[in-house]
């Protein structure tokens, strides 16, 4: 078949809307994240005392730092999303990795050495390994899907990007359920829970994200 | 591309054959310093267009196009050479100021299309021969083979889908 012929077949093939990688994942992230706040209406259910943990500062802080994890994932995997090779994400990363660093200098400072290691340990560390990896499994198949549409430089790194935002959207929903809130409980356990989402990303990404 | 994507067929194809013309450059002197026969440089003209209709909405308006169209070559360029067991390093950088090649040559038309495209569907297959080969438009195409033009294009999509990911598995 000669070139001309061929992009004829291409012109033809016309189409509405642009979807451009962030539409396509806020999309895939609204859809996925509707399902788990479903199961988690069904079967968890807010903590009792949700009104009183808004007033506490260590709530506000744990919601704050999820979701500028939600927004620093949401940047890196759009920019993932692309073909073009996509420079180091540590300035996308950086206010997270301060905000978190603040975060547990502070607690430090203010809780005595003796209780340092009862709240890192809480009282929910198994069910958070357990549910955010479940709160994250919606939204990151309906990703996946959302990103084979798009074309990106390196479909593993794009597939674990997905994980990590899949992963901080769970956080965020499991985060209204769990009462450990403490900076040094959040900022062990939440990415321990991440880690298996991130690694069901790459390897979803290397195998369904090539182009 | 700006134009293309306000629904202008005419700037659309004037981009395409632009960049298949930058492209038949970039391929055919890739694969001769890959020390490869550059018969199927057509083909993988082909392949990288079709990649880059299919992945158009990739592309940052906000950002310069030629970066964009850089990297989605080298991508299949880089494709094509490794599972052909060249495993060096494709740097098209150096290879984009080079002359860009006209279609006209001895090295004739691309053969995969034509032979992916029989193990399409029917229905698909006609339908990209239509409005390829025998250069109609969707309702044309539509009228002879009795569907409206809307269904003509939502399976000539289809059919673009299906050609791209045989080009992949053909590949592998």
């Amino acid at each position: 078949m000669k070139t001309d012929q061929f992009v004829a077949a291409l012109v033809a093939d016309r189409k509405g809307s642009v979807w451009p990688p962030g539409r396509l994942m806020a999309t895939a992230i609204a859809i996925g994240g509707l399902v788990s706040l479903a199961i988690f209406a069904l079967e968890f259910g807010p903590r009792v005392d949700l009104a009183a943990a808004f007033r506490t500062w260590r709530f506000d802080l744990k919601l704050v730092l999820v979701l500028v994890a939600v927004v620093a994932a949401f940047g890196a995997c759009s920019t993932l999303a692309r073909p073009v090779r996509a420079g180091s994400l540590l300035p996308r990363m950086l206010p997270l990795i301060v905000l978190a660093v603040v975060a547990v200098v502070i607690e430090l400072a203010m809780l005595p050495r003796a209780s340092w290691a009862t709240r890192l340990i809480g009282s929910n560390a198994l069910v958070c390994l357990t549910a955010i990896p479940l709160f994250a499994l919606a939204p990151l198949t309906v990703l996946i899907l959302a990103l084979r549409r798009t074309a990106p430089a390196s479909p593993i790194r794009s597939g674990a990007m997905a994980g990590a935002l899949a992963a901080a959207a769970a956080a965020a929903i499991y985060a209204f359920h769990c009462f450990d809130d403490s900076p040094l409980f959040v900022l062990t356990w939440y990415p321990l829970a991440a880690l298996p989402v991130i690694a069901a990303g790459a390897l979803a990404g290397n195998r369904l994200l090539r182009w | 591309m700006r134009a293309a994507r306000l629904g202008d067929d005419a700037a659309y194809r004037r981009l395409l054959m632009q960049v298949a013309t930058w492209l038949r450059g970039i391929t055919r002197r890739s694969l001769a310093a890959a020390g490869r026969r550059v018969d199927d440089s057509e083909d993988i003209v082909q392949e990288t267009l079709l990649a880059m209709h299919l992945k158009r909405d990739t592309w940052d308006e906000t950002q310069p196009l030629e970066p964009w169209l850089r990297a989605i070559a080298r991508h299949k360029l880089v494709d094509h050479l490794r599972r052909r067991g060249v495993t060096d390093h494709v740097d098209i950088e150096d290879l984009s100021e080079t002359l860009a090649a006209p279609a006209n040559d001895p090295v004739g038309p691309a053969a995969d299309a034509r032979r992916l495209l029989a193990g399409l569907p029917e229905r698909q297959r006609r339908i990209v021969e239509g409005v390829s080969l025998d250069g109609q438009s969707a309702q044309e195409v539509g009228a002879r083979l009795g569907m409206s033009e809307g269904a003509v294009r939502v399976t000539l999509h289809r059919a673009l889908k299906a050609l791209a990911a045989a080009y992949r598995r053909d590949r592998s």
